[in-house]
């Protein structure tokens, strides 16, 4: 279990976690890379620049 | 369970007419009588062509009002207390969804926002529905102020709202002509709502709100932005973590701060017809302001949904009894 690092939302280890692999934050959405198994880590993954406003 | 025996009072305005459309499928109610003065004697599906197939009631006058287990009052604002006495005679628990018992707990009402105030609403017989604008500015900055989080004195909240907060009663100015396409700002100072938001966001110290409302395109809906000024130069993930310990558990307030996506925040689109208040924020990296953004249906989590989101507390029923709808997409 990790903080979120944007939301400080609780972040489960997946039971078959690889470094690289790519979780979903249920709090706030982002896109979390796993960084370490052990301890478990995370960061935000990169993310796609898009234009959503007007 | 036996069913609850309701009454609405005031049942051919945009309020009653979604209150009644909430009763109807509602599993622990019966509604026994709908009045109009208006349109009394006429099928309810006349104001309310929606429920067609669904009910076969008729509208009565008030003074034909039998005695029920609780009368919903969607009658207009100064009308309500008016005949407080002769509903309270009829009625052992009533619900008011005007403006006339909102402040200062007046006759022994229970300010009406369940998140609020729940455990008073478990015990009284008296609950007064709040006002929409104050709704979606109340449950947004409510964390904020529990917390000492904010200057007391700098809050400026602007809401955008949509046609049907202005009832069913037309005018000159709601004329297709002079609306269509208006964003009219209609009450810059002064409104009625914000000595409920004063009222309610007040701990200890009364706080200062400068309010205003304007008027868009929309038919149903707020969207209320509220500016405030933090005390500590905090960061989201603080806010985050506010906001979730004080909203996290609640079935009908929903934390939207998307990072990606179309509806990265709250719009009030996507709630019509629901009892959802979608709340989110973003913090300025430029200065201590906090905006938070929150959103509803005026006519459900800013009316018929919040009072009936009430009743069921007050009848210690699952509070989302009957509010379920998750709404539409796309809208």
């Amino acid at each position: 279990m990790v903080e979120c690092v944007i939301c400080g939302a609780e972040v489960t280890k997946p039971n078959d976690a690889v470094i690289g692999e790519l979780i979903i934050c249920p709090d706030c959405g982002t896109e979390l890379e796993i960084t370490g198994l052990d301890p478990f880590t995370v960061e935000e993954a990169p993310q796609e620049q898009e234009d959503w406003g007007e | 369970m036996e069913k609850i025996k309701t009454s609405i009072v005031g049942g051919s305005g945009y309020a009653g007419g979604e209150l009644l459309r909430l009763l109807l499928f509602h599993p622990n109610v019966e509604v026994q009588q709908v009045t109009s003065e208006r349109f009394a004697f006429k099928l309810v599906t006349r104001t309310n062509p929606n429920l067609r197939k669904n009910t076969t009631l008729k509208f009565c006058q008030m003074d034909e009002l039998k005695s029920c287990d609780v009368l919903f009052v969607c009658l207009p604002h100064g009308s309500s207390s008016k005949r407080f006495e002769q509903f309270k005679s009829l009625a052992p628990k009533i619900i008011d969804l005007s403006a006339d018992f909102r402040l200062n707990k007046k006759d022994g009402f229970v300010y009406g926002i369940p998140e609020l105030h729940r455990e008073e609403m478990q015990k009284t017989n008296f609950v007064s529905s709040a006002g929409c604008n104050a709704t979606a500015t109340i449950l947004a900055l409510y964390p904020l102020f529990k917390n000492n989080l904010v200057d007391l004195h700098k809050t400026v909240v602007e809401v955008k709202v949509g046609s049907s907060e202005g009832g069913n009663k037309f005018s000159e100015s709601s004329h297709h002509p002079e609306r269509s396409g208006l964003v009219r700002s209609f009450m810059p100072t002064n409104h009625r709502h914000n000595k409920e938001i004063i009222q309610e966001l007040s701990f200890g110290e009364k706080i200062t709100v400068h309010f205003s409302a304007t008027a868009i395109e929309m038919v149903r809906g707020v969207l209320a932005t509220c500016h405030v000024f933090l005390n500590e130069n905090l960061e989201e993930k603080d806010i985050w973590k506010i906001y979730r310990k004080e909203h996290g558990n609640e079935p009908f307030i929903r934390i939207v701060k998307d990072r990606e996506g179309i509806y990265r925040y709250p719009e009030p689109k996507l709630l019509i017809g629901t009892n959802y208040c979608d709340i989110g924020f973003e913090k300025d990296p430029n200065s201590n302001r906090l905006v938070v953004i929150s959103a509803i249906d005026n006519l459900m989590k800013g009316a018929a949904g919040q009072a009936l989101q009430a009743f069921n507390i007050m009848h210690s029923i699952d509070e989302t009894t009957g509010l379920d709808f998750p709404g539409l997409h796309p809208i």
